[in-house]
């Protein structure tokens, strides 16, 4: 972190050195970093690449061709249809050569700049500091031309990173070069910790079957019986007889001479057994299903902290491997219910920007373990527990109250017009006002449970009954804050304060506008000291 | 807000109440002619399409750009952009420079004609991962986008 900016001569003349031979305008020798205007010294991207890019694309142009070729089929000219279909290609092929000319990059001193569009200009500013990876990929049209596609991974939000489809191999392999000689130092140190890896370490948690198994129990789910029915409704057209007629079935039972008189004839007592047998088979298939899910998921879970980060292995017949880099960890949510509580069993996630599988956001660290051992996984990702001087504060109570007066004006349109059209008395339909109870309930849940705190290094919130969960976020891992009020928190005084967290969110709510204010500066005066990417570079 | 911590935001170039009429002028006009075609059909007594639909037009195309420009500023800090915005949903936003991914300046067909561009920075957050700042001279906005840049090196230094 310590290299001098390349300011020296050795840079600049770098700078000047054209990527490939034949650069259009040649690259200006002076680089425009005043920020006058758009540079029109850029270089364009590889001209064969425009041709691979119309031969991929070309199933696109078959609905349009398609369209066309049904809209004039009418006509008898046996012309018409291959001038339609040239008139198509032509004028994607034109499109794609004007996208082409108003595309121009731009390898400068401290960034990559990429100026695109045909009718809006974007001029897109990479600096080079900010580019986490550079990807090369190959498809095979674009490998038989020697092509490749550059990707500038930045980490950024949602994927819209900077991409150059195509420049030639030369190219690509020059960019990616370059791009790590401004990065210096990093590389290297990244290579060395994949050298060597602690293998025969102990987990830093494991989980054994008899641990499993209790996860299994917690994990009581009759969604089976959901899936059966949704299974059942699929091939029902298959099934002989007709499984939703209820009429049938009590056929079938009478034949067997099983009548409703008959089952009220039986005694008490069997049906008091018969019940109970109902019963228990559900609570059995209920615990069978959420074992046999949990084993299959969490068997052999294991859990160790290796130099690249943490290393998580799981799975009874789908094994995974995951390693994810302790400093990507930007946040950790510690989850747990009312029921397994009462055991101490809570669950550890880390939030981050998550490229290890699409379906689960966060990664699982601890899926079942006390708080004794949740803490120093936690504190190996640097995230320390709140010691019991952080001042946790609940939520100010004025801030649900607009939500029961929302309820009740959508209540109110169901008893407008029923007192409106049908007549019914008014005494009768403002019983629908009841259901602001439970309501009620619910909204209390939330603010008693709600709670939220700051101290010198990290951010707490704490929500929900039947899921509770704990964030904890360190602060200098926030992005972005930002405070919300809607028209009736404005006038309550009362504001929200959204943080942006890589790859997760954190709210506060039912916050005074002050406290958001105060807890904004708080946290501004941790972040804007220190440099994200620096941040993440440390282990 | 306070009204110390209002006067130092910076307000939009005011020629960014003409952009956003003429779009939004311009992004309305297939709702008028709709509402011009079921006046032409004759449904309902003269005028009862076409009146409120020309007062509703006039309304957000000409009166409500003017009032939102009001309620925008921004402030360029010397570690920090805070952007300010939204009178019924009030937002106020602030991106350290240090947490700034990368950087667009973009300018429309509109845009070029009154020489205003868009400034939207990227976060690598969830929530406002991108914040986006209209209505800037584009000389300011490419001047805005250098100064961030050049926080970004200081920084890695």
């Amino acid at each position: 972190m310590n290299t001098p900016e390349p300011q020296n001569p050795f840079a600049s003349s770098e700078d000047e050195r054209p990527i490939s031979g034949a650069t259009p305008h040649g690259v200006s020798s002076s680089l425009d970093t005043n920020g006058g205007g758009i540079e029109e010294d850029g270089q364009h991207l590889h001209i064969s690449g425009l041709l691979v890019g119309f031969v991929t694309g070309l199933p696109q142009l078959v609905f349009p061709i398609i369209a066309a070729v049904f809209g004039i089929r009418a006509s008898s000219n046996p012309i018409l249809i291959p001038a339609i279909i040239a008139i198509v290609l032509f004028f994607s092929l034109f499109f794609r050569w004007l996208a082409w000319m108003r595309f121009r990059y731009h390898v400068g001193e401290h960034d990559i700049r990429i100026e695109s569009g045909i009718l809006s200009r974007n001029a897109r500013s990479i600096p080079y500091e900010r580019i986490q990876d550079v990807s090369i990929e190959q498809k095979p049209l674009a490998r038989i031309m020697g092509l490749g596609e550059v990707k500038f991974e930045t980490g950024g939000g949602d994927g819209d990173d900077a991409k150059l489809s195509f420049v030639s191999m030369a190219d690509a392999e020059n960019l990616r070069e370059l791009v790590r000689a401004r990065k210096s130092g990093v590389a290297v140190a990244v290579d060395q910790e994949e050298a060597d890896e602690a293998v025969n370490a102990p987990p830093i948690f494991a989980m054994n079957g008899k641990r499993v198994f209790t996860l299994g129990l917690y994990s009581f789910s009759l969604v089976i019986f959901a899936i059966l029915g949704g299974v059942a409704q699929q091939f029902d057209a298959l099934l002989p007889f007709d499984l939703w007629d209820v009429g049938a079935w009590i056929g079938i039972a009478e034949e067997r001479g099983i009548t409703i008189d008959r089952i009220s004839d039986i005694e008490m007592t069997a049906r008091v057994i018969f019940a109970a047998i109902a019963l228990v088979s559900l609570l059995f298939v209920g615990f069978a299903s959420g074992v046999i899910r949990t084993t299959l998921k969490e068997h052999g879970f294991r859990l160790d902290r290796t130099d690249k980060g943490f290393r998580r292995r799981r799975g009874l017949l789908t094994l995974t491997d995951v390693v994810m880099p302790a400093h990507r960890v930007q946040a950790a949510v510690i989850l747990t219910g009312p029921i397994r509580k009462r055991r101490g069993w809570h669950a550890l996630k880390f939030v981050s920007l998550a490229q290890d599988s699409k379906q689960e956001s966060n990664y699982v660290a601890a899926p079942f373990a006390t708080l004794f051992e949740i803490w120093p996984i936690a504190a190996a990702a640097s995230i320390e527990a709140p010691d019991e001087h952080v001042p946790f504060r609940k939520g100010d109570g004025r801030w649900w109250v607009p939500y029961l007066f929302f309820a009740a004006l959508i209540l109110s349109g169901p008893v407008i017009s029923l007192g409106v059209f049908t007549e019914a008395a008014l005494a009768r339909t403002v019983n629908i006002y009841w259901l602001l109870v439970p309501w009620a309930f619910v909204l209390w849940f939330n603010r008693r449970n709600y709670r939220d705190a700051i101290d010198e290094g990290q951010l707490y919130v704490r929500r929900g009954w039947w899921q509770q969960q704990m964030k904890i976020a360190p602060q200098v891992k926030v992005q972005t804050v930002e405070i919300v009020q809607g028209p009736i928190a404005r006038r309550q005084g009362l504001a929200a304060l959204h943080f942006g967290i890589a790859g997760g969110t954190l709210e506060m709510i039912a916050l005074p506008l002050a406290t958001a204010q105060a807890i904004r500066d708080a946290v501004m005066e941790q972040v804007a000291a220190v440099d994200y990417s620096a941040i993440n570079k440390m282990g | 807000m306070t009204d110390e911590a209002k006067t130092e935001l910076a307000p939009l170039n005011p020629a960014y109440i003409t952009t956003t009429r003429i779009a939004s002028a311009l992004g309305l006009l297939p709702f008028l002619i709709g509402t011009g075609v079921l006046e032409a059909a004759q449904l309902l007594t003269p005028g009862s399409f076409i009146v409120p639909a020309l007062i509703l037009y006039f309304y957000i195309a000409f009166v409500v750009p003017k009032r939102k420009y009001k309620y925008w500023g921004y402030a360029m800090g010397t570690d920090r952009l805070r952007i300010v915005r939204g009178y019924m949903f009030f937002r106020d936003t602030v991106v350290p420079f240090g947490r700034i991914q990368h950087i667009d300046v973009e300018q429309g067909p509109i845009d070029r004609r009154y020489d205003l561009a868009k400034l939207t920075v990227h976060t690598a957050g969830n929530h406002n991962s991108t914040v986006s700042l209209p209505g800037l001279l584009h000389a300011d906005a490419l001047a805005m986008r250098e100064t961030i840049r050049a926080a970004i090196r200081r920084d890695m230094l």
